[in-house]
């Protein structure tokens, strides 16, 4: 490859943060019809670097080249006029308009003062036949999968005649099938000279799909290799600077009597739809039930129905014999629930509090937190102490703000805080290790698996297809509020879990 | 050794979050000053005999000293009833209402109830009786807001500022009605006085200054006791903080939420009964000028922390009882004082501006004062 090729250069990057250097003295380069993967973990530096890329954040130092010669980006209208467009996690699109709405919004053609959706529609049919993205833009956004919401993006980046598209963690919200075809129109993409900035943490995807593979890790840029002189295991080394192990280690258990029983289950959400349709499972004391699916099929509803923070309209639950069936979240709790919530910053914690107060968050009541209305906080710190050590929670002191730590090790408080209660018999964990960093999630794998052998029931809920297979040893999948299928995880293949994800229809199997 | 070290370290961590917490509303004060001295030389005063007098007349004598004392006594209650709603994460506008209803129900006890029994009634029991029942009304009162915010949704600002209508022009029914003074020289809407049984006696004879004082500072100190140290607290302050995670920790917020503003109305209603019981001895219509409006500026003030509002209490109250001696020496209006006030106010709240001028990076998360609306 010549210089020529290269379309994008970010030279000497560097980008402090009040307390981070998020980027330091990066160097990166992105040649022409390449997908050049950019790998690591949660607070690597990735987003980090590609924000200043694009445009929302300012270099405290460095370059920026397109096609040789250097730019000034302001802004992401610089960008944009650079021909770099990007499409985040988090899609940036109005439900209520129509795709054509959508992908001229901010850069809106117009026609004697009115909305020329004719001209913008033509634009947009001919984009998707050329690149073979196949969307309608006429559909409104709101109706149309998340799948093809992504390819919308897409469009809004190619419709701005981007040459460079910055995708960051694209398949998150997608099936293994949908993310095959979000990598065969990247491929497509690349083949019409368009190149990309392919963000990720998943390593199979990367070896995938990538041309190259840059690691970055702690604001640096580890290594840059090419999939064919890599592998998983060695590519994990770079992320994390150590030796992973990749696999869980689990031995076989044998689950005895049912803890957790749910029959026809169903629940609404806050715009009163019914996103939880008659669910019934069981999960038996000594296993782990895996609930696979794409985000957003009712799994939040399902676990906020089961851990009392969610009223059910319908069905029943009940643990260990025990009616628990819209019982707010101390009964539960004073019943055996051990919860770990999906979202560890908004339920799980108090930001504002101490460790020590974090990790009383549910027991602060009773002996020996509190002795007649009393807080005790002696024991409070006692407490603290005693669990920081045995789940390995790296914090200053048990007194520091829960917001001052690392995700990690605000998650690590949780699981410390719940599985450590003196009566745990289920434990339902909702994406357990989303965001978090290798090390926590290996940790955190441990302990749920820990719980498992002492023969608790646990739920798992997790978008992470990989989290939900490693870990357990019956796996349901939810697909529109309903649970479409159970199997032995022993039996499970990623293609079947992956074609009932997406919905495919099955007899469910009771495994 | 390894001991001392760390409690010496303690204590200089209070220190410094004392220092941190302290610092912005300081400089927010002094460049309310300055700003206030220089509007008083711009209207051809002079700044810093203005300021003298203010000083003079408000620490310079003991009855100087007494009348701050006094002052300060409805600040200090009303401030703490704005402070706890803020750390339950409810705005309480509503004190002004609240103190009002304190007021008729404890000056009611303090006038009639020896009429009605037809005997009089020993002070141990008439005087404890009187400002429980004022505490107790003013409690109601706002409890009744927070009953329709947890089982309604209706935001506690429109609806202390609405119940605040209805309170005072209850009120100002009552006093001219059924329970207006009827000695015929009176033409002023107000109760009779209360009996002596129902009185709170002063600390010192021949100064104004009453033991509801004490009671004020006491008093405060039992907010903070509560807040920090029970499990009530813990509640409050986690509902206030994150409803989510109370939800989550098996608290019930609906209820929280309510005994807050029980809890914030008791105490603005116990400003009412002490100025009644301690100091007026009945209960005059507008006795209150504004002291329930004021409160808020003490709790922001203040941090609502209770020490903090006891501090700013006894700024807000020495500004008000300076003002006097300030006008006699400089001829400024002491309507100057209102505005001063009010740049302090201006500075805490767009803390930005303070930030900006003495180039203070900003620490720690932002105190959430109250959630959207709804919310």
């Amino acid at each position: 490859m010549t210089e020529a090729n290269i379309v994008l250069e970010a030279k000497n990057i560097t980008k402090q943060f009040p307390g981070v250097l998020a980027s330091d003295n990066v160097n990166f380069d992105l040649r022409k019809g390449e997908i050049h993967a950019l790998l690591g973990e949660n607070g690597a530096g990735k987003s980090t670097l590609m924000n200043l890329i694009y445009g929302l954040h300012l270099p405290d130092k460095g370059e920026i080249f397109v096609n040789g010669k250097p730019i000034e980006i302001k802004s992401p209208n610089d960008s944009i006029a650079a021909g770099i467009g990007m499409v985040h996690q988090h899609f940036m699109l109005i439900p209520v308009f129509t795709v054509a709405e959508n992908v001229m919004l901010g850069d809106e053609v117009t026609k004697r003062g009115s909305l020329d959706r004719v001209t913008v529609a033509a634009k947009i049919n001919e984009i998707s036949k050329q690149y073979g993205l196949d969307v309608d833009p006429n559909a409104l956004v709101g109706d149309l999968p998340v799948g093809l919401q992504q390819r919308v993006e897409i469009v809004k980046t190619l419709y701005r005649n981007a040459e460079i598209v910055i995708l960051d963690e694209p398949t998150a919200v997608l099936t293994p099938q949908e993310a095959e075809d979000l990598f065969r129109i990247m491929r497509d993409l690349t083949a019409r000279g368009v190149s990309i900035i392919f963000i990720t943490h998943k390593l199979k995807e990367v070896l995938a799909v990538a041309d190259r593979i840059t690691v970055m890790r702690a604001g640096r840029v580890i290594n840059t290799v090419q999939p064919s002189e890599t592998n998983e295991a060695q590519l994990a080394n770079m992320m994390v600077g150590r030796q992973v192990i990749l696999t869980v280690e689990k031995k076989d258990h044998a689950a005895s009597g049912d803890i957790l029983k749910v029959e026809g289950l169903s629940a609404r959400d806050q715009r009163d739809l019914e996103t939880v349709h008659n669910v019934s499972f069981t999960v038996r004391g000594g296993e782990v039930l895996g609930i696979a699916g794409v985000q957003g099929n009712g799994q939040t509803e399902l676990s906020e129905a089961l851990t009392g923070l969610r009223a059910p309209t319908g069905g029943k639950v009940t643990m260990d014999g025990i009616d628990l069936t819209g019982k707010s979240p101390r009964v539960m709790t004073e019943a055996g629930l051990a919860h770990i919530p999906e979202d560890r910053q908004r339920h799980g914690l108090v930001l504002s509090y101490s460790v020590a107060d974090n990790m009383a968050l549910c027991d602060y009541y009773r002996p020996p937190f509190s002795s007649r209305g009393v807080i005790q906080q002696k024991a409070l710190d006692e407490n603290a102490r005693k669990l920081i050590d045995a789940f390995d929670v790296r914090t200053p002191s048990p007194f520091v703000n829960a917001g001052k730590l690392s995700g990690g090790n605000q998650q690590k408080v949780i699981v410390a805080r719940e599985l450590s209660r003196h009566n745990v018999k289920l434990v339902i964990a909702n994406q357990p290790t989303r965001g978090l960093d290798v090390g926590s999630i290996e940790y955190i794998h441990s302990e749920i698996i820990k719980m498992r052998d002492r023969g608790v029931a646990v739920l798992l809920i997790s978008a992470e297809l990989d989290e939900v297979m490693a870990l357990s040893d019956r796996i349901a999948v939810m697909y529109r509020g309903q649970i479409v299928a159970v199997v032995d995880s022993k039996k499970a293949t990623r293609e079947q879990l992956g074609l009932w994800m997406a919905g495919a229809h099955v007899e469910t199997t009771q495994a | 050794m390894q001991e001392e070290k760390q409690s010496n370290s303690l204590i200089k961590q209070i220190l410094q979050t004392i220092s941190d917490n302290s610092l912005v509303p300081f400089l927010a004060i002094l460049t309310a000053v300055v700003v206030g001295g220089v509007i008083i030389a711009f209207v051809g005063g002079n700044p810093i005999l203005a300021y003298r007098g203010l000083i003079e007349g408000s620490f310079g004598s003991t009855k100087a000293l007494s009348e701050t004392a006094v002052w300060a006594t409805p600040y200090i209650f009303a401030g703490l009833a704005v402070a706890l709603a803020f750390k339950g994460g409810l705005f309480n506008i509503g004190a002004e209402g609240q103190l009002a209803v304190g007021a008729v129900a404890s000056s009611l006890i303090g006038y009639a109830l020896p009429e009605w029994l037809g005997y009089d009634l020993p002070a141990i029991i008439h005087l404890p009786l009187a400002v429980l029942f004022g505490v107790l009304m003013g409690g109601l009162w706002a409890a009744i807001v927070g009953w329709l915010k947890a089982y309604t949704g209706g935001h506690e600002v429109i609806n202390t500022i609405m119940m605040n209508y209805i309170a005072l022009n209850t009120t100002s029914f009552l006093l001219n009605g059924v329970m207006k003074d009827r000695s015929p020289t009176n033409v002023i809407a107000r109760t009779p006085l209360i009996a002596d049984s129902a009185r709170i006696p002063p600390i010192f004879d021949g100064l104004r200054v009453h033991w509801g004082f004490i009671l004020a500072l006491l008093v405060a100190f039992g907010i903070w006791w509560l807040l920090n140290k029970t499990t009530v607290g813990f509640q409050i302050r986690t509902v206030g903080l994150n409803p989510d995670a109370a939800k989550y920790a098996g608290i019930n917020v609906k209820r929280i939420i309510i005994l807050t503003m029980a809890l914030s109305g008791m105490l603005a209603g116990l400003a009412g009964t002490i100025e009644v019981t301690g100091l007026n001895y009945r209960h005059e219509l507008g006795f209150s000028i504004g002291y329930g409006y004021d409160a808020i500026a003490i709790a922001l003030l203040g941090k609502s922390h209770p020490l903090g509002v006891v501090l700013s209490a006894f700024l807000f109250a020495a500004m008000r009882n300076g003002a006097t001696r300030m006008q006699f020496l400089t001829q400024m209006p002491v309507d100057l004082i209102s505005m001063i006030q009010a740049f302090i106010l201006l500075f805490v709240a767009a803390d930005a501006i303070v930030r900006y001028i003495y180039r203070i990076k900003s620490k720690g998360e932002r105190v959430v004062l109250t959630r959207g609306w709804g919310g």
